[in-house]
């Protein structure tokens, strides 16, 4: 990803003493500040996932987080959408997430959403984003998430979770295998439990390999796929393979 | 000969709680079906109709997809480990 800092982006005192402590981490500095202020951020969904995902990435300081939720508030989100509050029953998860998120970050453009994502609005949704969070809720929406960051050729952060688990990776199109690779049929839809841990583990764990990646530090979860046990307290890695008649992403490794 | 199989959150109603089972087997195939006979159901859970391995489901021997090996006729050997892992779709389930 080219992220030269330019003059757009050159923080301000405020913002230096702001992020002095994330700064001071190494090979972070002023440059990886910079790199993050200039960075933009779709988030595929405001929910359990989407909740820690735009909050760290707010508190951190991308400079433009764009976010899609189709979804109203319902009292039943409370118990892991932490970006929802009990005065927001019955408002967009959208301006919900933008109204606090703006209040814990002013220097973060943060623009909100209320849409389904289809496979004929997707493309120009990501359009001109450097990276997407996958933070939905359904596996057709991630699939069209996944052709989407294969057709621009950039990074999909992919999270998923059940009860107090979950799973994630780093997709790079043309480095890794692909989400369609790993999983090649969706999962029938089901109900099923969330203690909203999950979600803020998963999604922790999705924010810090954005941070990473935009800032250029550390090493991804990328060619791995990391499996969290929370009733065991275990963290697991298995090694997913690309697929090379993948439909989804064949094309881009001839 | 033993080989530890790691049951997903999501199956491990099926496995009455346990997180792994420990099972003998040859091969993948016979490892499915020796889990099948201590709890019923996982078969159904992992496999189709034709009893090929579900697309939504993968598993993992020693931490490689068996898609990429031999898939249900991936040979076992004593301290191998197999992980289930399956698509989970949430998110959310609001939609």
């Amino acid at each position: 990803m080219i992220l030269e800092p330019t003059e757009l982006n050159v923080l301000t005192e405020r913002e230096l003493a702001r992020y002095d402590r994330q700064i001071m981490m190494d090979r972070f500095g002023v440059e990886g500040q910079e790199r993050l202020k200039k960075a933009k951020v779709f988030v595929a969904g405001a929910g359990g996932l989407g909740s820690p995902v735009s909050i760290y990435l707010s508190v951190a300081g991308v400079g433009k987080l764009r976010i899609v939720d189709r979804d109203t508030v319902e009292l039943s989100n409370l118990n892991r959408q932490i970006l929802h509050w009990e005065k927001d029953i019955g408002s967009t998860k959208a301006s919900s997430a933008g109204d606090k998120l703006r209040q814990m970050n002013s220097n973060v453009e943060v623009e909100t959403m209320v849409e389904t994502i289809t496979e004929d609005n997707i493309s120009q949704l990501a359009e001109g984003y450097d990276l997407i969070v996958d933070a939905m809720d359904n596996f057709p929406t991630r699939y069209l998430l996944n052709k989407t960051a294969i057709e621009k050729r950039i990074p999909l952060f992919h999270g998923g979770i059940y009860g107090m688990s979950g799973i994630a990776t780093t997709i790079i199109p043309g480095e890794t295998p692909c989400l369609r690779c790993i999983f090649p049929e969706a999962p029938p839809p089901e109900k099923f439990p969330v203690v909203g841990v999950a979600p803020a583990i998963i999604g922790c764990i999705q924010a810090t390999e954005v941070i990473k990646y935009i800032v250029g530090i550390g090493n991804l979860l990328t060619n791995r796929l990391l499996i969290f046990d929370g009733l065991n307290s275990e963290f697991r890695e298995v090694k997913p393979s690309r697929a090379t008649n993948c439909r989804d992403c064949a094309p881009i490794w001839c | 000969m033993s080989i530890t199989v790691r049951i997903p959150a999501p199956l491990r109603r099926l496995s009455e709680g346990q997180p792994t089972v420990d099972l003998t087997g040859r091969n993948l195939s016979d490892c499915i079906d020796n889990l099948d006979s201590r709890f019923p159901g996982f078969k159904e859970r992992l496999c189709d109709e034709s009893g090929d391995l579900r697309r939504f489901v993968n598993i993992y021997v020693n931490g490689e997809d068996v898609r990429f090996l031999q898939g249900l006729a991936t040979q076992l050997k004593d301290g191998d480990e197999v992980s289930i892992v399956p698509a989970v779709a949430g998110g959310d389930i609001s939609s």
